[in-house]
């Protein structure tokens, strides 16, 4: 099993025709997933490495199943793509373009929350369960390398990240499960502890790796729910940008990493993860061993 | 993008939220013309983007104009975490009886606005939430339906304020929510709010963050308010080489080879992407390296983006070497990286296979960027070499500080 996704899962890409859209298109369809098609306003008719363009996405959901959307439109049209998007009954929603305000971020979000819809992203890379299919760009053209299937969860606020802790949970032989990369805004549609009860329930994933910054308060969600919970898995997560904290109010990497407060800087984060009963790795390649440690699996 | 306390002011006075009589100086003299036009005394203000004015000697208070000519040349001639004023706030002192604080900024765990109100305005409000909890109210609301201002009422009566002093409150408050959703707010403070000793009600201080991506949006406004496109509005003011750096940017719009913040070391970064650039920056100073930038490349830059970066960084006369990483990339190309990296060192005048300490981004097309790298004699690794390992042996290639 998988969580989210699987090789049965339908999906359609908004915005398909962009440069980075139809490069995303072959990638998956190399991949194997099931692109059934995709949407740009006034391309009705054409065609993208065979699957169908229309101008609305009530063209693919009246006539056929669409488990999921990727929306991968300029700034200034990802809200009325996602709207779109969920108004024609998609339940899985995965926000790829970055720099959207987040005025309209937290109307997007809102309203997937309204509608029960489940939202991943803005500024992501999308989703993978290795073997099975990948909703979104990552792992780009050589997927299969980096994302080998087995039993580690994976969530990271940096696109790239994903892959490269994926890429050292595969040569260490752990495997992928299912990697999320989740964005890294300061306002995303589905955080570390929103994802955890799926990882939870899904008989495949043995453990978790997250990646994480300064700024914001999801590693503290992450901790209380670890502590809540009794989550049977064991988590280890990855501190990057802790040169941050001797530099408050200057943003790095990502919209949502900023130090403003004692609360957002890494060393406290980190100490708050860590008496949550999270191991905190002090380099990639750490990672698979602390989860192995975890796991009762020697090195 | 934050705001100085005048032009925050400004905004809060087109939503017709009290303030005091206040003029913005740039020179001593003003101060003392503007303090003789206000009348009485007044308080002066270094206009700086930075908190803990009062603390570092940047507000002073006056009787008249002699005392204020003087306080304003000292202000003015103060730096306050390494930034200058722009100007001095010249403003009526009045007598305060209360004070509040009111803010409007986005929850992310809660994926909400929320208003925070309290009746202790003027102190720490993390200490009012730590020590003072029953005085701190926070409101969260939404950002997809109407707002009403019962919701601006909720938040102030939530802390025990009644009477003449919760409608008056409720409109500021509600007008702080409209100005934070119209411009695109991040954050919209005004702390203290005071009650006078005649009753009414003004902003004291006023502190607004700007979402940097919405700049161009309120381009008009921004005109008003006389901010050039140039000023950042960073921590602290650009240097040349980040100038410089953003310009590269800027030119080319394929891919990202920027957002360089400078730093006082030896070895040069080309690092990315967002996550991969924070991961790097630590395992450079782990290993004990100490680089003389930050930045991120990612997104597929074309040659001569990558190559103006590099060739800027190569230029700096601190920079020994260069350090070319990335995390294993899925949509950039290593060879286009590969090539526009050596072209830059090349185009500085140096010899690549120096210069660069070591070439480590592994992903799409990585054998075609390492025959040009082999091709050039420059030390590059696969993806078997993790990242931490690439700045370890990196920086010692540095040798001995």
């Amino acid at each position: 099993m998988s969580i989210l996704i699987d090789e049965s899962t339908t999906f359609i890409i908004q915005g398909i025709t962009g440069r980075e859209a139809v490069t995303m298109a072959r990638e998956v369809l190399d991949y194997g997933s099931k692109l059934i098609g995709g949407v740009t306003p006034g391309r009705k008719g054409r065609a993208v490495h065979g699957v169908p363009v229309e101008d609305t996405v009530r063209a693919f959901t009246e006539r056929t199943r669409v488990d999921a959307s990727v929306v991968s439109v300029p700034p200034g049209f990802a809200a009325d793509a996602v709207f779109e998007a969920i108004d024609a009954g998609i339940k899985l929603v995965v926000v790829v373009t970055e720099r959207i305000p987040r005025k309209q971020v937290a109307q997007f979000v809102e309203y997937a929350q309204e509608r029960g819809v489940r939202l991943i992203g803005p500024n992501c890379l999308g989703i993978i369960s290795p073997g099975k299919s990948k909703v979104g760009g990552v792992g780009g053209a050589n997927t299969e390398r980096a994302f080998k299937p087995g039993k580690i969860g994976v969530m990271s606020r940096s696109g790239g990240m994903t892959v490269e802790i994926a890429n050292s949970l595969s040569e260490s032989g752990l495997g992928i499960s299912t990697a999320i990369s989740i964005g890294g805004d300061a306002i995303i549609g589905s955080t570390y502890a929103e994802l955890m009860p799926l990882f939870d329930s899904d008989p495949q994933t043995a453990g978790i790796a997250i990646y994480s910054e300064p700024g914001g308060r999801a590693e503290y969600e992450l901790a209380e729910y670890m502590q809540s919970s009794g989550s049977r898995l064991p988590v280890v997560a990855f501190m990057a940008g802790r040169f941050m904290d001797e530099m408050p109010g200057m943003r790095f990497g990502h919209a949502g990493t900023i130090v403003e407060g004692k609360a957002d800087t890494a060393v406290e984060k980190i100490a708050n993860l860590e008496r949550a009963g999270i191991g905190v790795a002090e380099r990639i390649e750490d990672i698979p061993r602390l989860l192995k440690e975890r796991l009762g699996e020697g090195a | 993008m934050r705001f100085y306390e005048y032009e925050a002011k400004q905004l809060l006075e087109r939503h017709r939220v009290p303030l005091p009589k206040r003029k913005l100086v740039t020179d001593a003299d003003g101060a003392a013309a503007a303090a003789f036009d206000l009348g009485g005394p007044v308080v002066l203000k270094s206009q700086v983007l930075s908190g803990g004015r009062m603390k570092a000697g940047g507000v002073k208070f006056a009787e008249g104009a002699g005392q204020a000519k003087q306080a304003a040349a000292e202000i003015l001639k103060l730096t306050i975490n390494g930034l200058t004023p722009v100007g001095v706030l010249v403003e009526e002192q009045r007598t305060i009886a209360q004070e509040y604080f009111a803010a409007v900024t986005y929850d992310g765990r809660a994926k909400r606005p929320v208003i925070i109100f309290s009746d202790m305005g003027g102190i720490d409000i993390e200490e009012v939430a730590e020590f003072h909890p029953e005085h701190l109210s926070r409101t969260h609301f939404s950002a997809l339906h109407p707002f009403s201002d019962h919701i601006a009422k909720q938040a102030v009566a939530a802390v025990g304020v009644t009477g003449n002093d919760l409608t008056r409150l409720t409109s500021i408050v509600a007008a702080l929510v409209r100005i934070f959703f119209d411009y695109d707010m991040t954050l919209a403070e005004i702390n203290p709010i005071g009650r006078l000793d005649d009753g009414t009600i003004v902003a004291l201080d006023a502190h607004m963050d700007m979402e940097a991506e919405a700049r161009r949006t309120h381009a008009a406004l921004l005109q008003q308010l006389g901010v050039p496109e140039s000023d950042n509005r960073q921590a602290r003011p650009p240097t040349p080489f980040e100038i410089a750096a953003a310009k590269v940017d800027a030119a080319d719009t394929r891919g990202v080879a920027g957002n360089l913040t400078e730093f006082d070391g030896n070895l040069g970064l080309i690092i990315g992407a967002g996550g991969g650039s924070l991961t790097l920056f630590d395992a450079v100073r782990a290993a004990g390296g100490r680089p003389a930038n930050y930045c991120e490349i990612g997104g597929n830059p074309s040659v001569a983006k990558a190559a103006a970066l590099t060739k800027l960084i190569c230029q700096q006369p601190k920079v020994k070497k260069i350090a070319v990483m990335m995390n294993v990339v899925s949509n950039t190309r290593v060879d286009i990286v590969a090539r526009g990296v050596i072209k830059g060192c090349i185009e500085a005048g140096f010899d690549p296979a120096e210069k660069i300490a070591i070439f480590r981004i592994p992903g799409s097309w990585e054998e075609d960027g390492f025959q040009i790298l082999k091709k050039y004699g420059v030390d590059y690794v696969d993806r078997s070499v993790s990242m931490h390992e690439a700045a370890r042996r990196a920086v010692a290639k540095m040798g001995k500080r």
